[in-house]
């Protein structure tokens, strides 16, 4: 963009370093502050009938975030905590790398072929509803190990979601695009590969954002509903009813934290793989 | 304007409407080969299932119900295990997980349609808001379990609790969204046109956002039946996530089968009447996309 | 169309007063100069066409007027009352000065008849009810009579672009900004628009500012026509088309409107080409 010099009334450029532009964004200051007023009114809610007398009804019952704080730092240093983060980053993977496998070709498949999708897609709507978590305990008559029940109920929390987006967004390609591709010779092979393919990216990747949310969600209540740590133990979903059962109240909030945590990276391990693989889309 | 009727004017009727429009789809439809191939596809999977789990007793298969079994439970005058539509029970069920969806969903919306629209409406006002709401969002909502008993005494309360926590943080979202895709020339018009903030907002903001807001909230009663489940499955003493857990503790695997159909069916219903109330509402895009349909 | 003779109205209110006006952005820090001491008066009851290569700043004048963005220096003065100035940078949005917008701005939401009710109802001038019927009247009169209970996204652009000029008419406005309203469409239907336009400005004389690309709008449309400069925008020429009015398209082949859109094309062509060779991106 030019900037005129020989005009009487532009200014000079003005630079504003780093440090000064994130000074002014009153966006930020007001979110922290918002954070912090939060953190400070959850504080003395909990702590009110120490200091008052009586129980504030629902967040009375609540540690106090210096309890969490201080049963955080303690927690971090034992080694069944980490098992617990290793458990489920695992069972979320494997679950949600399943999901991937099966349902974005399968997606794809129904988007292109339209006799394949007339047949599969009705009983594909017909399950859809039906909540993953109520799969739980006919998987678990199903499959030999608790380990594979949860993997397989994990596994169709977020199929539904991927192929769903999949089919979708590869419907909704702008037939321009397919047509311009035509017009210059290409295959079919290319024209799926090359548009198609790239075109569904988008929708892959939010489909994933979503399905990922899902797989958690799910992982979570199958380590709670069948912890109990027979075979399949272990896990943050454990973790946090085991504390709810010996009665250590600030260790379920940490454990609520560290879910959001994870949550939260696998989240933007995902923005990241979705920037890098459209990097013409910058905007994700 | 043509006051000549000419043969091509008296061959165009009246434009059919609502259910007489619905007709009119359906008998259409019947010339493609859509409705047939649907039929198919579904009488090949109640195919599939019923060979795996009744016929051939595949390996793991056998221990499943079949379709057979679970029909002619559901619909016994007297079932042999207690559940099928006859039952007083299995409507008691129904009704539970029913009620608590209507609860939450209700409380989800009357709370998180205002919020989010006003987050979209001031910025000052979600400047302090929206971080908070990011920050309780990545928490999957089952982690709330346990605080969630202890926060509220009994069974319903939990249970309504968490499907509302997880209805509401997804119509906020939606509904902020569908605030922030409003054109810009749309408030610029409004402005132009003599408008007060109010005018504004109740004129713009509020139709403008109509369509994100009921995306959101087919999503979020989804969410909520999710949640729902999980919740009664955990913690419930009724409802079809309990009737599900408890046929399952019980070994008897045709009510669980059942439970799980009825799921998918009422959450299907569930969905469907949000997307006609919002069909309803909006008027002016199903005309739009009508006239715009391959 | 209508043919009863009614009174034409002498244009007494709409005289605008540019004095130099400018007007620097600051995205990023960087000054950008989109408007540098531009002058310009407009009288009451004019139609002033504006012209320009692309991103020259001309919408950055209409925004300025309309009280959509703030000028850095100068004032905009209608009917000798002050709209914006070194106090008062912003104006106040107003029914005075109603804006019809280049994509079209029609409420989605509203029938025809609801949108251009909207203005009177909403400024508590008339009621519910008078406010409908005179909109249903003045959309009669601009030959949208049948469709006035439709959605805008169910009539055609023509359609609903006359519907969004009359939305602005009915509020008696002291001026009408247009800004290239006819850019998207096609040539037949852009000669009725412009038939339309004159049919209302000559009931109405109310004074009109439009920007547009098209040089043979200009000249048909217009009363004067300004060349702006590339940006920064200043008024390089002003051609004065003294062709009478009524107009019709007949007037399109004669040789005045000819000599007049040559003049025009020469000035803007020499700009056209600064602006290409700079290679600026388009400031809208």
């Amino acid at each position: 963009m030019a900037t005129v010099v020989d005009s009487p009334h532009a200014r000079a450029p003005v630079q504003r370093s780093r440090w000064q532009k994130l000074h002014a964004n009153t966006k930020l200051w007001r979110g922290i502050m918002a954070v912090i007023c939060a953190l400070v009114l959850w504080e003395i809610g909990s702590r009110w009938d120490e200091w008052v007398g009586f129980q504030l009804p629902f967040v009375g019952l609540i540690p106090p975030p210096t309890d969490v704080a201080r049963a955080w730092g303690e927690v971090i240093f034992l080694s069944g905590y980490w098992e617990s983060w290793y458990l489920s980053f695992k069972r979320v993977l494997g679950g949600f790398l399943a999901a991937q496998l099966v349902g974005i070709p399968l997606g794809l498949l129904m988007a292109v072929n339209r006799y394949f999708r007339e047949i599969f897609f009705p009983p594909f709507e017909v399950l859809r509803p039906i909540p993953p978590l109520a799969w739980v305990p006919a998987s678990l008559i199903f499959w030999p190990t608790n380990e594979m029940s949860i993997a397989f109920v994990t596994f169709l929390g977020a199929f539904f979601t991927i192929v769903i987006n999949v089919l979708g967004g590869a419907r909704s390609i702008d037939i321009r695009l397919l047509r311009a591709a035509q017009s210059m010779g290409a295959s079919q092979w290319h024209l799926f590969s090359r548009i198609v393919l790239p075109g569904t990216l988008p929708s892959i990747f939010t489909g994933a954002a979503v399905g990922m949310g899902i797989t958690w969600e799910v992982v979570l209540a199958a380590e709670m509903i069948s912890g109990g740590g027979t075979q399949a133990g272990g896990g943050l979903g454990f973790f946090i009813w085991n504390s709810y059962m010996g009665g250590s109240l600030e260790q379920i909030v940490v454990g609520m934290i560290s879910i959001g945590i994870a949550g939260y990276l696998s989240s933007s391990a995902i923005r990241y793989l979705g920037d890098l693989s459209m990097p013409w889309r910058r905007m994700f | 304007m043509a006051n000549v009727d000419t043969p091509a004017t008296a061959v165009i009727k009246q434009q059919p409407t609502g259910v007489g429009l619905a007709w009119y789809r359906f008998k259409k439809s019947l010339g493609t080969t859509t409705p047939y191939m649907t039929v198919g596809g579904i009488a090949l999977w109640l195919l599939m299932w019923w060979l795996a789990c009744e016929v051939w007793r595949l390996p793991r298969f056998e221990k499943m119900p079949g379709p057979v079994g679970v029909m002619s439970e559901l619909f016994a005058r007297q079932p042999f295990l207690g559940i099928s539509i006859f039952t007083y029970e299995f409507y008691e069920h129904v009704w539970a997980s029913c009620r608590r969806i209507f609860i939450a969903f209700s409380i989800a919306t009357g709370v998180g349609v205002p919020l989010g629209l006003f987050m979209g409406w001031s910025k000052k006002f979600r400047d302090y808001t929206f971080p908070l709401l990011e920050t309780l969002r990545p928490i999957p909502i089952l982690a709330w379990v346990p605080l969630a008993i202890l926060m509220f005494p009994g069974f319903e309360g939990p249970v309504i609790f968490l499907a509302t926590l997880a209805s509401l943080f997804v119509t906020t979202l939606n509904t902020l969204l569908g605030v922030d895709s409003i054109d810009e020339s749309y408030f610029r018009a409004a402005g132009c046109l003599g408008s007060k903030p109010k005018d504004v907002f109740w004129h713009v903001v509020v139709p403008g956002s109509l369509p994100f807001i009921f995306t959101g909230l087919q999503i979020s009663i989804g969410v909520a039946w999710f949640s729902l489940v999980a919740a009664e499955m955990v913690s419930g003493d009724f409802g079809l996530g309990y009737l599900i857990v408890d046929a399952y503790m019980n070994n008897v695997t045709i009510p669980m089968v059942i439970g799980m159909v009825t799921l998918g069916f009422v959450g299907w219903g569930t969905s469907a009447i949000v997307r006609l109330v919002g069909n309803r509402l909006m008027k002016w895009r199903v005309r739009a996309l009508a006239l715009e349909r391959r | 169309m209508d043919q009863r003779v009614s009174p034409k109205p002498q244009a007494t209110k709409g005289a605008i007063s540019i004095r130099n006006v400018t007007k620097i952005y600051d995205p990023e820090g960087v000054n950008v100069l989109a408007v540098d001491d531009c002058s310009l008066e407009i009288g009451a009851g004019e139609v002033c066409m504006i012209v320009g290569p692309s991103g020259c700043g001309k919408t950055t004048l209409l925004n300025a007027i309309a009280g959509f963005h703030s000028i850095t220096l100068g004032e905009i003065y209608l009917d000798g009352e002050l709209l914006c100035g070194q106090e008062k940078p912003l104006s106040d949005q107003g029914a005075d000065r109603v804006v019809v917008f280049q994509n079209g701005a029609l409420f989605p939401w509203k029938t025809l008849m609801d949108n251009v009710a909207y203005g009177p109802i909403v400024q508590g001038v008339m009621s519910k009810k008078d406010a409908r019927e005179k909109a249903r009247h003045m959309l009669a009169e601009a030959g949208l009579g049948d469709v006035a209970e439709k959605y805008p996204g169910e009539v055609s652009s023509g359609m609903a672009r006359r519907a969004e000029i009359v939305r602005a008419l009915i509020n008696d406005p002291k001026v009408l900004l247009l800004d290239e309203p006819y850019r998207a469409m096609d040539a037949l239907t852009k000669s009725i628009m412009h038939e339309a336009l004159l049919e209302m400005y000559d009931r109405t004389k109310v004074t009109i500012f439009f920007i547009t690309h098209d040089l043979e709008e200009a000249i048909f449309l217009g009363d004067r026509v300004v060349v702006m400069t590339t940006r920064p925008a200043r008024a390089k020429k002003i051609v004065e088309v003294d062709i009478p009015r009524p107009r019709d398209y007949h007037i399109l082949s004669s040789e005045r409107f000819r000599t007049l859109v040559q003049e025009t094309k020469d000035a803007v062509h020499e700009e056209a080409i600064k602006a290409f060779e700079a290679g600026e991106r388009e400031l809208a």
